[in-house]
């Protein structure tokens, strides 16, 4: 029983992590995009990239099911060139989960990047450096907090994430059944004990994460006072 | 024959508290020259420097600098900010938050040039600071090292938007003549964009009034301006006794009103005796 326990969260956790990592990866240069490009359609991406917020898991997770399933062009190409197959699979929640906490990690950032004074940029043209060295020297490093937000946010929602994966997972144990799916089906099948082991797991773990997001926030507050 | 370091001609559109105007300016600038552009705020003297620099694009016309062609619309030419070589010192400073002093200095480097830093850190009396970072700093010392940082790649043009304007008057006389000091063993060719018109005496060689969008008129600020002797070198002791609209009502102490002169532009109402003060 515990080594189902602890496989179970060992997924929840891997595909946390791979999803803030890949999402950090791909959050920079978009939430860069979103603040300091005069792209006209900038709004629409934004919104875009939003969606996840207010639409409901389901309905992505509907689409992407669809979308993945080997019977429609996009899952039978992956399938054909590619063997990939992404319904029922960890690379198909993997993929759920990048686009359904897109929202978390870009709005973080661009919130870091927005809040700075343009200033700081312009004077870094004016000394030759390049947009790269402006980003990784001057920009990065003065929006650690919004860094540490978006990465903190992304993985707590992606180990808190329900519906997506419920969709497009299936629940399969040891493969794409994470925490969150566990205490619905411990439920389902009667079993409290489990069930509230999974809840409490669950619970101190986002609580956890949420105070030190707060606690970095605070102290980046109290140092830009001084 | 002094030598046309800067010559511009620049059209722009530009939004301001009373609605669009048009920016139409033309400037010749000599090498080693320390000029000012002057004018109300909102005038547009903060976008010619953005223009110069290569921050804002100018609707039109050309930026020539020691014959190279930095802008031009009928040549399509725009050269990146990063491949002119200016000092640009920001109204705000624009100073790192995550950088000491120091570190300043060097990322503005090209190559770490470990002399040249110190020489700009004693000029502007940073060194006791040199490892502290922005936040850390007065007022005064955050404005040293904007200063120094534009100075540390030794460019060719320094631009000054309006540099002194949020600081003390004592502050203000010693970062004045520190500026000066820099201007001239660094030898950059420097626009300075101000409304303060002791700062411009001070400092400037020569003034480009910018009105309406265009310049109204140029020359010497002691021309332009009228006779500033008197500014620079009065000193009186005494009283303020009252401010109204933009006269000033002094009691000065015993003896004081000697050291004024009858062409200096100051008018005597009376002549009070102050023994009472």
């Amino acid at each position: 029983m515990d080594e189902l326990f602890f496989q179970t969260f060992g997924i929840s956790i891997k595909l946390a992590l791979l999803t803030t990592i890949i999402l950090f990866v791909i959050g920079v240069p978009a939430a860069y995009f979103l603040t300091y490009s005069k792209f006209r359609l900038k709004e629409v991406l934004q919104a875009l990239i939003s969606m996840p917020l207010v639409l409901p898991p389901s309905v992505l997770g509907f689409y992407l099911l669809i979308a993945f399933s080997p019977n429609y062009w996009f899952g039978d190409f992956l399938n054909h060139y590619f063997d990939i197959r992404l319904a029922f699979t960890f690379t198909g929640i993997l993929v759920g989960s990048l686009i359904y906490n897109l929202p978390f990690m870009v709005n973080s950032l661009q919130a870091g990047f927005t809040n700075l004074p343009q200033s700081l940029k312009d004077a870094s043209y004016t000394l030759g450096k390049s947009r790269f060295t402006t980003l990784t020297k001057i920009l990065m490093p003065n929006i650690k907090p919004a860094i540490l937000t978006g990465i903190c946010l992304t993985f707590a929602h992606t180990i808190g994430e329900f519906g997506v994966i419920l969709m497009i997972g299936g629940n399969i144990p040891g493969k794409t059944r994470v925490a969150s799916l566990a205490v619905y089906d411990e439920v389902q099948s009667l079993n409290f004990a489990m069930a509230h082991k999974y809840s409490l797991f669950l619970f101190l773990f986002s609580f956890i994460i949420l105070v030190f997001i707060y606690s970095i926030n605070k102290e980046f507050l109290r140092w830009k006072k001084l | 024959m002094e030598k046309t370091l800067i010559d511009l001609h620049l059209i722009k559109n530009i939004h301001t508290i009373e609605g669009k105007r048009k920016l139409n300016i033309s400037l010749q600038i000599p090498e080693y020259g320390f000029i000012t552009l002057f004018g109300k705020s909102g005038v547009g003297k903060t976008t010619m420097l953005r223009m110069i620099s290569g921050l804002t694009k100018p609707d039109s016309g050309y930026i020539k600098v020691d014959n190279e062609i930095w802008f031009s619309n009928n040549d399509k030419v725009n050269i990146k900010t990063q491949e002119r070589n200016i000092g640009f010192v920001f109204q705000d400073y624009a100073l790192f938050p995550n950088m000491t002093v120091e570190e300043h200095l060097y990322y503005a480097q090209k190559e770490r040039n470990v002399k040249h830093v110190n020489e700009l850190l004693e000029i502007f009396s940073l060194e006791g600071l040199k490892k502290r970072k922005p936040d850390t700093l007065s007022g005064g010392q955050k404005q040293r090292t904007a200063v120094a940082r534009a100075l540390a790649r030794k460019p060719q043009i320094l631009l000054l938007d309006e540099p002194l304007s949020a600081l003390d008057a004592e502050t203000r006389q010693i970062l004045q003549q520190e500026i000066m000091a820099a201007h001239k063993s660094f030898l950059a060719t420097t626009i300075l964009v101000s409304h303060d018109v002791d700062e411009i005496s001070r400092l400037t060689d020569r003034v480009f009034v910018i009105d309406n969008g265009v310049i109204i008129k140029s020359g010497p600020p002691e021309l332009i301006f009228g006779s500033t002797e008197a500014d620079k070198n009065l000193s009186v002791k005494g009283k303020v006794i009252s401010t109204t609209g933009n006269e000033l009502k002094i009691r000065l102490n015993e003896g004081e009103i000697n050291k004024l002169r009858a062409e200096d532009p100051i008018k005597i109402i009376s002549e009070i005796n102050s023994k009472e003060s």
